[in-house]
């Protein structure tokens, strides 16, 4: 149970930032590397922010806020400067290592089991009765992840978020509406660092302390929980097992958050099987290498057939 | 209404291969004209476009809009007034989005693009008639990808999406060039009904010599950056396609090809 736990409560926050991920991936077809430095951004903030007393759902906030504020530097240095999209993203990724350093005090760790979070605040000791409390954490992951999810598939449902559809999937069509593509996707870049820093934020209250290697990764995990969810649950050819099962059709927001639970299960299930934590990331590498290969296996032969 | 003033372009200053395409290149367009513009490959027709929508920089020269000077305004913000067709039907549409999304972000060309609704519920019924009148049947197709639609019901499409909002030109890239004779039939007479209802000043690249012939008031003929056929009215309208055939080849002799 702990376990299961375990992988909700990581799957949750890594659902998070696989949402920012998503919108630079699947939307704008933009390989972002920055989110590898706007998540250990997003805790680092939140850790200095807290120790200055800041209550902890305004972190939520600000942590948000600057890593919008980073997106719109990958997507400056991209469309404004002319670089290319992957090197932007290793740009702002190995420039944001410094700074996040600073943000949080100069120091490469810093404990904030001591603070108040949004998971251990008097407030919610108050109203929360004592059965619920090992769950607490699960709930108030869901209800973030859950409001994130409503937010960005209205967003997506607007006139703007049509547009940022767009410029993913035809750019020539963008200029076409009179429309700026640059400025596009330096918007759609800053949501997705606005979603990666949240979840760096989340993380740094869920586990109490902000390390400065947190981020390394993030963007492998990101990636895997989209391609896991969007192959599971919406494919391109729209033939899930959901529909074989003639269950309603999700979104591809939910299926990327379940992409995440399900990629931190794999994971939690490799450890358990006799894997070292220090092995992590190779795990990571390995299973990420997996899933690209099965899911290019199953394109191909979807092309043989048609 | 549209003027390109002394343009020059050259490809590849600078290196051995630099190239001249036009120099001293003049072109009016008087309001409501449908000018037809033929020509071998390399002879500048597709550049001329470009260089009217700003996809290329000229080196220099002067292009007015009435008395506006656009020379140097972004790609982006002349397409406020010009609506374009490009030859490969993909260009004009947003594949992953269904029909009903593609219209609605045409619709939305000129207005800002906010957080209102995308798709505003009032207007399907407008998009459902417009789409009627392409005779495809993608009025009962909203809610399809785009993607799924062939080749020419993408063009109709983009010619429909294009024209949907107020603009003072429509630019068709070889717009047919990529579909087959039926779909080309239909599509070519398709935007002449929209030209002539919208009474569009429209310049249309082709290699279809007898559409070039049947359709627009003014044909053009592009050879080495420059005009050599420019009829118009009456004269237009007697020019036959042995004409332009003629024409054709003794240019090519010309060229040594």
């Amino acid at each position: 149970m702990t376990l299961l736990l375990g992988v909700l409560e990581e799957g949750l926050i890594y659902g998070v930032m696989a949402l920012g991920v998503y919108i630079t991936y699947k939307i704008l077809d933009f390989p972002d590397l920055s989110v590898d430095s706007t998540f250990p951004m997003g805790a680092a903030l939140t850790a200095s922010a807290l120790l200055a007393g800041i209550n902890p759902v305004l972190t939520l906030f600000l942590s948000f806020g600057a890593g919008a504020l980073a997106g719109c530097a990958t997507g400056f240095i991209h469309v404004k400067l002319k670089v290319r999209d992957l090197l932007s993203g290793i740009i702002v990724m190995t420039g944001l290592y410094s700074l996040n350093l600073r943000f949080a005090g100069g120091r490469a760790n810093v404990p904030v089991f001591t603070q108040d979070t949004i998971f251990e605040n008097p407030f919610l000791a108050g109203i929360m009765p004592q059965w619920l409390s090992p769950y607490l954490m699960v709930l108030i992951l869901f209800l973030i992840i859950i409001i994130c999810k409503v937010l960005l598939d209205l967003y997506l449902n607007t006139r703007s978020g049509y547009l940022l559809r767009a410029v993913g999937d035809n750019e020539a069509l963008v200029t076409s509406l009179a429309k700026d593509k640059g400025m596009v996707k330096i918007l759609g870049l800053a949501i997705a660092n606005g979603f990666s820093s949240l979840a760096g934020c989340i993380y740094c209250q869920h586990k109490g302390f902000f390390e400065i290697s947190v981020g390394t990764g993030t963007i492998v995990m990101g990636l895997a929980s989209v391609i896991i969810g969007i192959q599971l649950l919406c494919p391109e050819n729209g033939t899930s097992f959901l529909s074989a099962l003639k269950l309603p059709q999700v979104r591809p927001t939910t299926a990327v958050i379940v992409g995440s639970i399900v990629y931190k299960a794999c994971i939690s299930l490799a450890i358990s099987m006799g894997m070292e934590a220090n092995d992590l990331k190779l795990i990571t590498s390995i299973l990420f290498l997996v899933i690209l290969v099965v899911s290019a296996e199953r394109r191909k032969k979807v092309k043989s057939h048609a | 209404m549209l003027k390109l003033n002394n343009i020059s372009k050259y490809y590849n200053t600078g290196t051995v291969n630099e190239m001249c395409l036009f120099q001293d290149f003049n072109l009016s367009v008087e309001k409501g004209q449908f000018v037809s513009v033929v020509g071998s490959n390399g002879s500048g027709k597709t550049s001329m476009l470009n260089i009217i929508c700003g996809s290329i920089p000229v080196d220099s020269g002067t292009i007015y809009i009435g008395d506006e000077n656009i020379t140097h305004m972004p790609e982006f913000k002349r397409q406020r007034r010009i609506g374009r067709v490009y030859q490969n039907p993909a260009m004009g549409t947003c594949p992953h989005m269904t029909i009903l999304e593609n219209m609605a972000l045409a619709d939305n060309k000129g207005k800002s693009f906010n957080l209102r609704r995308g798709t505003d519920k009032k207007r399907v019924d407008y998009y459902r008639e417009n789409l009627r009148s392409l005779g495809l049947g993608l009025e009962d197709k909203l809610y399809v990808k785009v993607g799924v639609l062939s080749g020419g019901q993408r063009q109709a499409m983009a010619l429909l999406m294009s024209t949907l909002t107020p603009i003072e030109f429509l630019i068709l890239d070889e717009h047919t060039a990529a579909l087959d004779p039926k779909t080309a039939e239909t599509i070519m007479e398709l935007t002449g009904r929209v030209v002539k209802e919208k009474k569009l000043t429209t310049i249309m690249v082709t290699h279809n010599l007898r559409y070039a012939v049947e359709y627009g008031d003014r044909l053009l003929m592009m050879h080495q950056g420059q005009a050599v056929i420019d009829e118009a009215g009456e004269r237009k309208a007697a020019v036959r396609i042995e004409d332009l055939l003629e024409r054709f080849n003794a240019i090519s002799i010309e060229c040594g090809n």
